[in-house]
């Protein structure tokens, strides 16, 4: 059998690439700060798409549509409740996991035990969170965000370096600790390959499934909490444009859409890539139609690279 | 011999696979009539159809690309690329011939773009949720390249079939009857068939010489074209153009899919569901319109609505206690 390369070493080497063929176009693209912000950025979706790399482990067509629309509720759960006090951040943190826990576990007992479409079930999702916003916010948002979370997330903290790539690095050691050394991974992983033969080995599949959907709402909506550090307001509909390229990112990092296969330091190398065409595209002052034309080739591109399904004869 | 017709007729109609579809459709018709005094008058019923008309365009695209065991994220995209095609190549003092070379750019491109699609999918074998997200993020861009601004119009006689009734029939309804009866004669030929197969089980479809990869590549095309006589009627029936016109269509039409009993699995359901399916949806929001739910409630309540709906036949299972395998 040929030997395939990681995935994850192909992403990472892509995204060296692309910083260099950015100083090679932009001048200035290959400084240290531009670096930390595109790291930053990196993170962002590298969190939001921490839950999303673990529904599609779990397999069953697993995949949350309803992450941009989680991290929108959480950011604005945080906003209302912080109102621009840092004594006040542990409360819009710990509502903000606790709004991701509930519409979390609904998906997830949807999927588990309704049996509905796993896309189906989140997109519908999406709008009944969509609509919660509209309802309780009616529109007029108030609160703020407080200066130490700002400080904490943003500001260079130690080594020049923001803190929030400190959390990230935690994060995914923790990632990789859930994954490789918990029962819940091994479970993840057993589901994700075949649901029939982790039941009959004891698994308990649909307990597996709700905390795999309810981890990735609790996550989304910890990112949306991350977004008020990082932009200090918030409006309606401020994730929306996360769903999709958290899915993109999974993809790149060779986690298998099929379930089963899969791993956090290739969600991450799939982040910093994503992040990094976005921020190659606005630094050249691309036109934002251009942008948008160029970002859907790269994507064909990569799935050309290593996207690509078995084939039928073999 | 009427009743042993009629429970024929019963017997075939409880083997299908929108019976479920239909039951909350006629629940949804009693709900709204009761809300809504002249719900049977013409005019509410032929504003709705006028409406709802290009979803269903688009949602039946989507239901054989659905049926072929892959989805289309991209067809809200080609509605916006073909509408603002029209409307940059015709203007308000088109001539007839102009309108027509319009018309036939808009729905090559909308062919074309299903052709992407299709030969991303079935012969580069990408990921179909990806792949037609990438597109999407392709076509949605040239749409703003062709048009950056909303605006432009359209000559009166492009708009007015839409409004038109031949034989005192809505225009809208006779589009309606013209896709069930194309979706009816299709899924007799062979290539209907082999659509059910390939989506069902490529494999097996695959070793038993179904050309899984045409199939597909097929079924994609059938969706861009789908999608930009979709694209086409909007057109004919707002009159102007926008690039983000069909941003907010994609989710709805595989909704409607749903709704209208198709297995996102593929190799089952069905067109006629999908027609259904739209009906439910555009009923719900009529329903809400006249409950006079408070604006900023209604998308929860709308999405409520919905996903109970879809979770209908789940709790149902639970409550009876079926085991699964």
């Amino acid at each position: 059998m040929k030997r395939r390369i990681s995935p994850t070493l192909i992403a990472l080497a892509l995204a060296v690439v692309l910083f260099f063929l950015g100083g090679l176009i932009q001048p200035g693209f290959t400084s240290f700060e531009l670096a930390m912000n595109i790291l930053r950025l990196a993170a962002f979706l590298g969190i939001v798409a921490a839950g999303q790399t673990l529904v599609i482990i779990s397999g069953g067509e697993g995949i949350d549509l309803s992450v941009g629309a989680m991290v929108t509720l959480g950011a604005i759960i945080s906003y209302g409740l912080i109102s621009k006090r840092d004594d006040r951040i542990w409360i819009g943190f710990l509502a903000s996991l606790g709004a991701g826990v509930i519409i979390g576990t609904l998906n997830g007992i949807g999927v588990a035990y309704l049996r509905i479409p796993p896309l189906v079930m989140t997109l519908g999702m999406a709008t009944v969170i969509q609509g919660l916003i509209f309802a309780v916010t009616q529109g007029s948002l108030e609160g703020g965000s407080a200066p130490l979370l700002s400080k904490i997330t943003t500001e260079p903290l130690l080594l020049g370096i923001p803190g929030i790539l400190y959390i990230w690095a935690a994060f995914a050691g923790l990632m990789w600790l859930l994954l490789q050394r918990t029962r819940y991974g091994k479970n993840l992983f057993a589901i994700g390959t075949n649901r029939i033969t982790a039941r009959l080995s004891g698994v308990n599949v649909k307990a597996t499934v709700v905390a795999t959907y309810m981890l990735c709402s609790t996550l989304a909506s910890f990112g949306g909490f991350i977004f008020l550090g990082y932009y200090e307001r918030v409006f309606l509909n401020l994730g929306n444009p996360y769903t999709l390229p958290s899915i993109a990112a999974v993809v790149m990092g060779g986690t298998v859409l099929s379930g089963g296969v899969g791993s956090y330091w290739g969600t991450m190398a799939g982040s910093i890539v994503l992040t990094l065409i976005t921020s190659l595209l606005t630094t050249l002052r691309m036109e934002e139609h251009l942008r948008q034309i160029v970002y859907g080739l790269i994507l064909l591109v990569l799935l050309a690279a290593y996207g690509r399904q078995r084939a039928l004869r073999q | 011999m009427k009743a042993a017709l009629n429970s024929g007729l019963l017997r075939r109609l409880g083997r299908q696979y929108f019976l479920f579809s239909l039951l909350l459709l006629i629940i949804g018709v009693v709900v709204n009539a009761s809300l809504q005094a002249n719900f049977f008058k013409p005019i509410a019923l032929v504003g709705l159809l006028r409406t709802y008309l290009p979803l269903v365009l688009l949602a039946a695209g989507q239901t054989i690309v659905i049926i072929g065991g892959g989805i289309d994220l991209s067809v809200g995209s080609i509605v916006s690329m073909v509408n603002v095609i029209l409307v940059t190549r015709m203007g308000a003092e088109a001539t007839q011939s102009q309108v027509l070379t319009a018309v036939a750019l808009g729905l090559l491109a909308g062919t074309l773009a299903g052709a992407l699609n299709g030969a991303c999918i079935a012969f580069l074998r990408f990921q179909p949720l990806v792949t037609t997200f990438a597109t999407s993020s392709i076509f949605a861009g040239i749409a703003v390249w062709v048009l950056p601004r909303p605006g432009g119009s359209v000559p009166e006689f492009f708009m007015q079939p839409y409004r038109s009734a031949p034989l005192g029939i809505t225009f809208p309804l006779w589009v309606i009857l013209g896709v069930a009866l194309v979706w009816w004669y299709l899924r007799s030929t062979r290539f209907g068939r082999y659509l059910y197969a390939t989506g069902g089980d490529a494999y097996a479809a695959y070793m038993s010489a179904v050309p899984v990869e045409w199939i597909r590549f097929f079924s994609y095309v059938a969706s861009g074209l789908m999608a930009a006589l979709s694209g086409l009627l909007l057109t004919m029936s707002i009159g102007t153009g926008s690039a983000l016109i069909g941003l907010d269509m994609t989710m709805p039409s595989i909704v409607s899919v749903v709704l209208g009993g198709t297995a996102l699995s593929g190799g089952g359901g069905g067109v006629i569901g999908t027609i259904l399916g739209v009906f439910i949806l555009a009923i719900i929001r009529n329903i809400i319109s006249f409950a006079n739910v408070p604006s900023w409630w209604q998308t929860l309540v709308n999405g409520l609505a919905v996903m109970l709906i879809l979770a209908g036949p789940g709790i149902w299972a639970l409550i009876r206690g079926r085991r699964e395998a």
